[in-house]
């Protein structure tokens, strides 16, 4: 008996890899990667800007190239937020013949994923991923979004002349790209205008934040900036609002999420971010986005149970704009020919003009929103938006 | 000194309080392997599992309802993963068992990710647990407050039904010499579900006050938890209850410690953070060194 149901298990297990890799090429296709997390420290912003990619694909679900109409599909890979785990996912969706990929949230899995990508000629469009690293020195990783040396300027002006803090308490991941670098340009700045920082990180999995935040009262600070994952976040708000924590808390974009909002409704804790896109900047791009997200609540489920436009799904809404534009400029969907078109590629989307810079490949962008997360409501409170150099 | 506590009481008051909820979930580790000599891997994840069944029960049902369902749930975990993972390799050599125990603590985190879809679910706030409470000018949760006290009460009930019943009588003799307790007439299959029981249950008890705490439950929310639960055993000597205990609270209060060391002992750095666990880690390595069975290691009597 045992040997039998051994034999089944094994006879299984040789077959179904076979099956599940029979799928035959389908003519007039053309593929978009889509290589972001939906498990991990990340998962809940890499699915709201997956569903601003499928929301923009629901749209426009077919593109002309040189006068034939092909339809456009997507490939999913979860990247798991994790940097071992980046690979695996790159090289499953170069595997599976896409024109060109989008993703990914988090800067850390994008710079893991990165070189799959490069050996394999497959052009990356980096959706929100902000660390500059991402796109030096290569030619194949683009990017729509702003960079964390801007934004951390950014943060670093505001906490410094608005808030008038002159004691800055900054807490990154260890071994996170994206955080650690933005502390670092916050620093940069912060110190530049005189200010004095306190540094700390804390480890992978850790959830632990209370000595944090007593370091962080301890040390004297008037703001504590913590870009952190929404994981950490939701620890962190919690955490400090128990700890009657009386100073204010400053992040970058990837707080800019209903995770958040939802953690910090009703808690007495004073939340700023900045961002890319405020909600209700492009009314018939949240109508239209929330009657979508309303119609299934499996979508509903993907955007943390609630309708709130994130900045990161209007920007994977333009990221897809983006690629179809880059395609049909293209005129084939050969990898190699949409990476030349990418560079001349402009178009108007909901989170403004994207263009991109010769060097690098990064967007040329001035704009800052930023945002004030109110704990009766629990929604963001636009404030004025930053334009830096005009 | 009582100005020195004062200043960095709210480090003390962590300390104690995750100390507390490690000691809970070590107790079901150093029961397991009294009795078993198993490293059992699944429990960091069925004190997951209880934190997730919490989330979704309280969703439907009021908090004096949800919570002995989510103790009895565990349990029941707890019993079914013994019976059908443990049990049937009982005669099995050793090795086969802990593998199936990782493999149990996969499929746990596997399916949990299944449930969430991946995402952190958000724990709910129990009342009175969740009460924001101001001690000596540090505030802080009641849950904090409660930790140490209901594990310590929990220990002493604990060590009462392991003396003074049958059972504990039993489970006293397995942990000795299993083989001889079988031909003495003692049902060791019921004894070990017994164990696997009561380790459940104070796991299920450390994920309420755990994630009262720490509010976001997600499928590897048990793995680092689990880990310095572990690692609290060994340190206590592994089979001992009260090393277990009292290994919980030294990690626990030393890892605050070393995370506001720049604060409490007014030397500045910025690696005090960066290296809370390493150092704890090399606390242990420090102590296992000097005394290779833990703490409480040799004391064979008090095995479980």
């Amino acid at each position: 008996m045992k040997r039998i149901l051994l034999m089944v298990l094994v006879v299984l297990a040789v077959l179904l890899p076979l099956s599940a890799g029979g799928s035959g090429e389908k003519e007039n296709t053309v593929r978009i990667g889509v290589f972001e997390p939906a498990s991990g420290d990340n998962g809940a912003g890499g699915k709201q800007e997956t569903l601003g990619i499928q929301y923009a694909q629901s749209l426009t679900p077919t593109v002309d190239i040189n006068g034939t109409t092909y339809n456009v599909e997507l490939v999913l890979a979860d990247n798991e937020s994790s940097n071992d785990r980046a690979a695996t996912a790159a090289s499953m969706l170069v595997n599976e013949d896409v024109s060109v990929v989008l993703g990914s949230y988090g800067s850390a899995v994008s710079i893991a994923g990165s070189d799959i990508f490069r050996a394999a000629g497959v052009p990356v469009i980096g959706v929100t991923c902000t660390n500059p690293q991402i796109t030096e020195g290569n030619t194949h990783y683009f990017r729509i979004c702003f960079l964390d040396p801007f934004q951390g300027t950014v943060l670093a002006d505001y906490a410094y002349n608005t808030l008038g803090a002159r004691t800055a308490y900054c807490l990154a991941k260890l071994g996170d790209d994206y955080s650690s670098g933005l502390v670092n340009y916050f620093v940069e700045e912060f110190e530049r205008l005189g200010g004095k920082c306190i540094m700390e990180t804390f480890p992978d999995g850790n959830s632990d934040f209370t000595s944090y935040i007593a370091n962080a009262r301890n040390s004297g600070a008037e703001v504590f900036f913590s870009p952190t994952s929404t994981e950490a976040a939701q620890l962190i708000i919690d955490q400090s609002s128990s700890q009657g924590l009386p100073i204010p808390i400053l992040a970058g974009d990837t707080w800019d999420s209903n995770v958040i909002l939802q953690a910090a409704k009703g808690k007495d804790v004073d939340i700023t971010v900045t961002t890319f896109y405020p909600e209700g900047a492009d009314p018939e791009f949240d109508n239209g986005f929330k009657a979508w997200v309303n119609a299934e609540p499996a979508r509903l489920a993907n955007n943390g149970g609630d309708d709130t436009v994130a900045a990161v799904t209007a920007m994977g809404f333009d990221a897809y704009n983006f690629a179809l534009q880059a395609i049909r400029n293209a005129g084939s969907s050969d990898p190699a020919d949409v990476m030349a078109a990418i560079w001349d590629t402009e178009i108007d989307g909901v989170t403004g003009h994207i263009a991109l810079e010769p060097v690098n490949g990064d967007a040329i962008r001035n704009t800052v929103y930023v945002k004030h997360c109110n704990t009766e409501t629990g929604a963001w409170d636009a404030l004025p938006a930053v334009v830096v150099g005009e | 000194m009582a100005g020195f506590f004062h200043d960095n009481l709210s480090y003390f008051l962590s300390g104690i309080s995750v100390g507390g909820q490690y000691a809970l979930i070590a107790i079901g580790y150093t029961m397991v392997y009294g009795i078993l000599r198993l490293i059992n891997f699944a429990h960091g994840d069925v004190f997951m599992c209880a934190g997730l069944v919490m989330v979704y029960f309280s969703s439907s049902f009021p908090f004096t309802i949800s919570i002995p369902l989510v103790i009895i749930a565990t349990v029941l975990l707890g019993f079914f993963i013994e019976r059908v993972a443990y049990r049937p390799l009982r005669s099995a050599p050793r090795m086969s068992v802990m593998i199936s125990a990782i493999g149990v603590s996969y499929l746990l985190q596997n399916a949990a990710l299944y449930f969430t879809g991946g995402l952190a679910k958000v724990y709910p706030s129990i009342p009175f647990l969740s009460d924001t409470v101001v001690i000596w000018d540090a505030t802080t949760k009641m849950v904090t407050l409660v930790t140490p006290f209901l594990t310590i009460a929990l220990v002493i009930v604990l060590t009462l039904l392991i003396k003074h019943t049958k059972t504990g009588m039993a489970m006293r003799a397995v942990s000795r010499d299993f083989e001889t307790s079988q031909l003495m007439g003692i049902k060791i299959n019921s004894v070990i579900s017994m164990t696997f029981v009561i380790g459940s249950l104070l796991a299920a008890v450390a994920s309420l006050l755990y994630f009262t705490n720490y509010a976001s439950v997600t499928p590897t929310s048990g793995s680092m938890p689990g880990l310095k639960a572990f690692v609290a055993a060994v340190f206590g000597g592994i089979g001992s209850i009260p090393g277990a205990v009292i290994g919980g609270f030294i990690i626990g209060i030393c890892e605050n410690i070393i995370r506001g060391g720049s604060s409490i002992f007014n030397i500045p750095g910025t690696g005090w953070t960066t290296f809370s666990d390493a150092f704890t880690f090399a606390f242990l390595i420090v102590i296992l060194v000097v005394k290779p069975t833990g703490l409480f290691g040799e004391k064979a009597v008090d095995k479980v």
